[in-house]
């Protein structure tokens, strides 16, 4: 009987699949904490927001926000894995479980939120939709760009702001559209495009990367919102709070003055305020399944909100994005966190 | 005296217990692999609804008649932002089905012209063909998809600088712009026309065979035919406008604004997928070719030349005929390759089934599983009808050969 040897193999798998296929039942805090590694959607390359470098080590906004969610659970920023995912593939990604978070200057819209099964945590970067356009073109408005052949990822809000923008508008206007960044800038970059729309951040970031970054402008206009946020799959309140709440933290840190210089300083002053934030008193930490010291873990690795924007998008770094609406609530942005008591 | 021998005794043969008999026991193997696969299936989708329902995902294809909010650009099927999801992807299909056809033909002219250059007595044709080959079937496609584009792009100049080419056509990198009819009573004529030109041609011949069959000498259809395809069409545009000129309107393109407007386009990604696919797949239909032409008995030659013909005669009425018999089937199995690689398009931005399925339509909608499956069974459809119709061909040159 030769068959008997595969037909048993593939009995067992069945049963096998039937026993650990119940959608799973430990929590994704827990699979975390398990497997030892936070997995991380993360983009594939934008100057900014994540960029591997050769050795395989990522830097940037977005990926700082996976490296603070890291340290709040384990108390080291490094446990993260990053997945790399064009505009196409992140949500199937989320949505298969092959990532647990979603940091990748992704907007916030209400499809996504609800039908699309993802569930947004909070915003971390307030940002617009513009167009880079060739500086030789003397172009001085998007409402000027009537006829013109437009190079856009797809998959993003982008490519459906633009066609709400000319249909609004009453313009006419070519899309021609590509899976990846990469693609999309090298085709403009090439001329088959008259203008090059994605948000106003990436923007900046994918000038560089032009083969002359002078000769291109961005327009004035911001055509649409851009509320990008992480995002987690829906089902699972603890893990959504961990996340909210990792990013509220780093907010409420600079807002209440805690910076990676002087978090262990602050922990031990008497500021009833500073006390419940960074744990040393009250139960903030155990609520979302985290230690007492969770908020101390995160700044001490990556600094609170202004510092993680300073660093990539500072006036020390290459692209230089005023704060703008990323200022906290405060100083005339829109950065505000709920209180943490 | 035991039970056993009491049935022995009996006269019949001693059983054997049903487990040790082959028929029975192969049935119950199969029987459980059926369950178990049932099974399988069961459980997975049981595990899909269930996965789906705790992301607030719903399941179904109401989606497709929802309007859509991107563009597409130069699509056979035209589309606009607000049209419905299931008119994407029809565009999208449209755009793979004209890719796919063109590249089609130009792989297969070129196959047969390179396969039987692989086997000329000149060593240089020979060699050039033989490294053509190589070089095009041992690279990835995905690579000279994106070098075709680059080249494309890179060499043609701006729309402002384009280059007038005879015949009123433009070329940039935007694409090569042509005159294109703009609807009037004169071109549906011509059409009528053209199509009744069709009808009187295939009579003739048919007549002329007749004939000929009878012993009376054929018609003469190298000089009928084209009469009949310019007499009528001319005639039916002449006898509704009362003149053929001005009867026939076109767009012709000029530069408006930013780019060139009016007339038809044929955008690069166009250009530079059909070059790519049928480039690639000619190297494979070449090596078909080269094969099936070598697989006929050189005893046929020799039969051929012994009977006096001269070589163009051996080859079209002895080599090729039966060549073509061992090429068809091989051939048709690159047709549905070029078919399912034409999917590399998203890669230069060319909107084709997949780029606007797994791109805009799955992304907006996020209902992956419908859109795939979707996706998947028009593949399988077009390549169901692609083999029908080569088995077909295949009979039919069978047939023709006995
Ligand atoms: N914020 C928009 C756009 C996000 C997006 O994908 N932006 C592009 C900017 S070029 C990007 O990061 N692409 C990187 C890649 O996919 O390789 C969205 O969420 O849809």
């Amino acid at each position: 009987m030769k068959r008997a040897p595969v037909l048993m193999a593939m009995a067992c798998g069945v049963a096998a699949a039937m026993a650990n296929g119940a959608p799973a039942a430990a929590g994704v805090l827990d699979q975390v904490r398990q497997r030892g590694q936070v997995i991380c959607g993360a983009n594939p390359g934008l100057a900014g927001f994540g960029v591997p470098d050769d050795k395989g080590k990522w830097t940037g906004f977005d990926v700082d926000y996976c490296r603070a969610i890291s340290a709040a659970v384990f108390g080291d920023p490094d446990k993260v894995k990053y997945v790399p995912l064009t505009a196409k593939d992140r949500f199937t990604a989320l949505q298969t479980g092959e990532i647990d978070v979603l940091v990748r200057n992704t907007t916030w819209t209400m499809s996504r939120d609800t039908a699309l099964g993802a569930s947004f945590t909070n915003v971390n970067f307030y940002d617009g939709q513009a167009f880079l356009v060739r500086a030789k073109l003397g172009l001085k408005s998007a409402l000027e760009l009537n006829g013109a052949t437009i190079c856009v990822q797809q998959g993003t809000t982008n490519e459906l702001n633009m066609a709400d923008f000319f249909r609004s508008h009453k313009m006419e206007y070519k899309p021609v559209s590509f899976g990846s960044a990469a693609e999309t800038v090298r085709a403009y970059d090439a001329g088959r495009c008259d203008a090059f729309t994605s948000d106003s951040s990436a923007l900046h970031a994918e000038r560089l990367r032009m083969t002359n970054p002078s000769e291109h402008v961005v327009l004035p206009e911001l055509i649409s919102r851009e509320p990008f946020g992480a995002a987690v799959r829906k089902g699972d309140d603890q893990w959504f709070d961990v996340v909210r709440w990792v990013g509220y933290g780093l907010v409420a840190a600079e807002d209440a003055g805690v910076t990676k210089a002087n978090v262990d300083e602050k922990r031990s002053s008497d500021n009833p305020e500073l006390r419940r934030m960074l744990g040393a008193e009250g139960k903030l930490g155990p609520a979302i399944g985290l230690p007492d010291e969770w908020l101390v873990n995160v700044v001490r690795a990556v600094g609170n909100y202004g510092e993680i924007y300073d660093r990539h998008f500072g006036e020390t770094s290459r692209l230089k994005i005023p704060r703008g609406l990323n200022n906290l609530w405060n100083k005339g942005g829109l950065m505000y966190a709920p209180p943490l008591r | 005296m035991r039970a056993g021998q009491t049935v022995t005794t009996s006269g019949r043969a001693p059983r054997a217990a049903w487990w040790g008999n082959p028929a029975v026991r192969a049935f119950i193997w199969q029987a459980l692999l059926v369950i178990a696969v049932i099974s399988l299936f069961v459980w997975a989708g049981r595990n899909v609804a269930a996965n789906l329902r705790a992301s607030n995902i719903t399941w179904g294809f109401g989606f497709l008649t929802e309007a859509a909010n991107f563009d597409i650009t130069g699509s056979l099927i035209p589309f606009r932002a607000g049209d419905t999801y299931a008119r994407a992807l029809l565009a999208g299909f449209g755009n793979t089905l004209a890719a796919a056809l063109v590249a089609i033909l130009i792989a297969t002219a070129l196959g047969f012209v390179v396969g039987v250059a692989r086997l000329s007595r000149n060593v240089l044709v020979a060699r050039f063909a033989a490294a053509y080959v190589e070089a095009l079937r041992n690279t990835p496609l995905l690579l000279q998809l994106l070098v075709w584009y680059n080249v494309v792009l890179k060499s043609l100049p701006g729309p402002r600088q384009s280059i007038a080419l005879p015949g009123g056509l433009l070329l940039n990198n935007r694409g090569l712009y042509g005159p294109w009819p703009v609807a009037a009573p004169g071109w549906s004529a011509l059409g009528l026309g053209l199509l009744a030109a069709l009808a009187v041609s295939i009579g003739l011949a048919v007549w002329s065979a007749r004939r000929r069959r009878a012993g009376r000498a054929p018609l003469a259809l190298w000089l009928l035919t084209p009469l009949v395809f310019i007499g009528l069409p001319l005639a039916a545009v002449w006898l509704t406008a009362g003149t053929v000129a001005g009867a026939l309107p076109v767009t012709w393109p000029e530069l408006r604004g930013f780019n060139v407007g009016g007339g038809v386009t044929l955008l690069p990604e166009f250009v530079a997928l059909v070059l790519g696919l049928s480039l690639y797949t000619s190297a494979f239909i070449a090596e078909i070719v080269r094969s099936g032409v070598q697989a006929v008995p050189k005893g046929q030659r020799e039969a051929g030349r012994a009977l006096g013909l001269r070589e163009g005669q051996i080859l079209r009425l002895i080599v090729i005929p039966q060549a073509l018999r061992l090429i068809i089937p091989p051939l048709a199995g690159q047709y549905l390759n070029l078919t399912k690689n034409s999917s590399l398009a998203v890669a230069i931005g060319y909107p084709d089934l997949v780029s606007i399925g797994a791109g805009p339509v799955l992304q907006n909608t996020g209902q992956a599983l419908e859109v795939i499956s979707l996706i998947m069974l028009i593949y399988l459809a077009l390549s169901l009808l692609t083999a029908l119709l080569m088995n077909w061909w295949n009979a039919r040159m069978a047939l023709a050969e006995r």
